[in-house]
């Protein structure tokens, strides 16, 4: 039986770890609006990027591009794969379901060749030991993600794939679907998905001046707007995965809370038990003692 | 074909939305140099260079600080899709500033061994043109 010391020492490490889950689960909580409020806020650029595209895409020779081109080894070819976790842990489930789908996607695939552009530390954490090559690694994401670090993160994809070392570029990431869910998504980045062109929105009516004057070129136009796209679409994926990993670490968080509470009235239970035997026992001896007179 | 008495603005970036509004007039930093917009403006797709935005609604006229990116306008609309833009309002003289001196800096030293001149110069444009939009509309109250 433990003592009454070793006891309280328990109880004492138990109650300081439940302040700081539960501080911890304060601040994400906190956190986690702000990064909600910053996945709502790239909403209006995809909207309007998707709008002029569709109405570029109408005009010029749209399958002619470069990042538009599917190859034929597209299914089968050389992929990189840009997988997308948290910097920091105590966040439950949620970067292993990132590192298991990955694997099981790898596993799945054994045929080709693959390679990594790991985002965030424990990505790199999980995934950078397995043997196969990383092209890149983007660890330490500054507090405010922005442009710049998804700038960052498509460069080398995009020079790849030009380059035609890569035949296709894959992005794998935690969506916010709610607070308590968050869904392992893989979409394809690279080449991108061929531009719907709305059938009615993009033919004006008739009598309406149709056609834009491009500057400098529609070419050139074309081009920055498809890279700006791509950018888009992976910064969304950064602050998704930043939301969803505040929403997992609060919930993980609460439970852990939970759970030292739990944890905590057991013990108290036990001590109090063993408090008891003590003092009983100390009342018999006395008690014997005085007997023994 | 009737001119349309205002433009509608559609000013954003890949982080958020800058401005949403109806106004009367646009200037814009074009590629191959500035140009105004008013309402019945031809159809035009413009690439966009760092420097300066100003939109006008009436006598209230906001600035802005925009850098890479285009626009897309039609005769009553113009949307601006940056990379990277802020409001007068909203940009960091001191940061500009401690840019501005670290760029100045990087110039004055090219025998550095990383050394790249086109980044610096870069840089330098980007931090000398956010003081410029920050300290003109500033004056102007």
């Amino acid at each position: 039986m433990p003592s009454l010391i070793d006891m309280r020492r328990r109880l004492r490490a138990v109650k300081s770890t439940q302040q700081i889950t539960k501080a911890l689960k304060m601040v994400a909580a906190s956190k986690l609006r702000r990064a909600q409020e910053k996945v709502v806020a790239t909403r209006p650029f995809a909207i309007q990027a998707k709008r002029v595209l569709a109405s570029i895409a109408s005009r010029v020779d749209s399958a002619a591009h470069p990042l538009l081109e599917r190859r034929a080894g597209a299914a089968t070819g050389n992929t990189l794969i840009i997988v997308v976790a948290s910097d920091r842990g105590l966040c439950g489930s949620f970067n292993t379901n990132i590192a298991k789908a990955v694997a099981g996607f790898l596993r799945e695939n054994k045929g080709r060749t693959m390679a990594l552009g790991l985002v965030g530390r424990k990505s790199r954490d999980l995934l950078g030991r397995r043997g196969f090559p990383v092209r890149f690694e983007y660890v330490n994401l500054p507090k405010a993600i922005g442009v710049a670090d998804a700038e960052a993160i498509v460069a080398p994809a995009i020079e790849d794939f030009l380059a035609g070392k890569i035949d296709s570029v894959h992005l794998v990431y935690n969506e916010f679907k709610s607070v308590i869910s968050q869904k392992v998504v893989m979409e394809q980045l690279l080449p991108m998905a061929p531009i719907e062109t709305p059938s009615d929105a993009a033919q004006p009516a008739a009598g309406e001046a149709t056609e834009y004057l491009y500057e400098p070129s529609a070419e050139r136009i074309f081009d920055i707007l498809l890279k700006r796209l791509v950018e888009a679409q992976v910064l969304r994926a950064l602050v998704e995965s930043n939301a969803a990993f505040y929403a997992a670490q609060m919930t993980a968080m609460d439970a852990a809370t939970r759970n030292s509470a739990e944890m905590l009235s057991s013990l108290t239970l036990q001590m109090n038990k063993i408090r008891q035997a003590a003092i009983t026992r100390e009342i018999i001896e006395v008690v014997s003692g005085a007997q023994a007179l | 074909m009737a001119i349309p008495k205002s433009l509608r603005l559609e000013f954003v970036t890949p982080e958020r939305a800058i401005a949403h509004e109806d106004v009367d007039e646009v200037e814009l930093p074009g590629e191959q140099g500035f140009f105004a917009v008013l309402p019945g403006h031809a159809p035009l797709l413009a690439a966009l260079k760092t420097g300066p935005i100003w939109y006008r609604k009436g006598n209230d006229k906001h600035f802005a600080f925009i850098s890479g990116g285009f626009t897309e306008v039609t005769a009553d609309r113009v949307s601006v899709l940056a990379q990277v833009a802020e409001r007068a309002e909203d940009i960091d003289i001191a940061r500009a500033e401690a840019s501005k001196r670290r760029a100045e800096e990087r110039l004055s030293k090219p025998t550095l061994a990383d050394f790249d001149a086109e980044r610096a110069r870069i840089a330098m444009l980007r931090a000398l043109t956010r003081l410029q939009v920050a300290r003109h509309s500033r004056t102007r109250g």
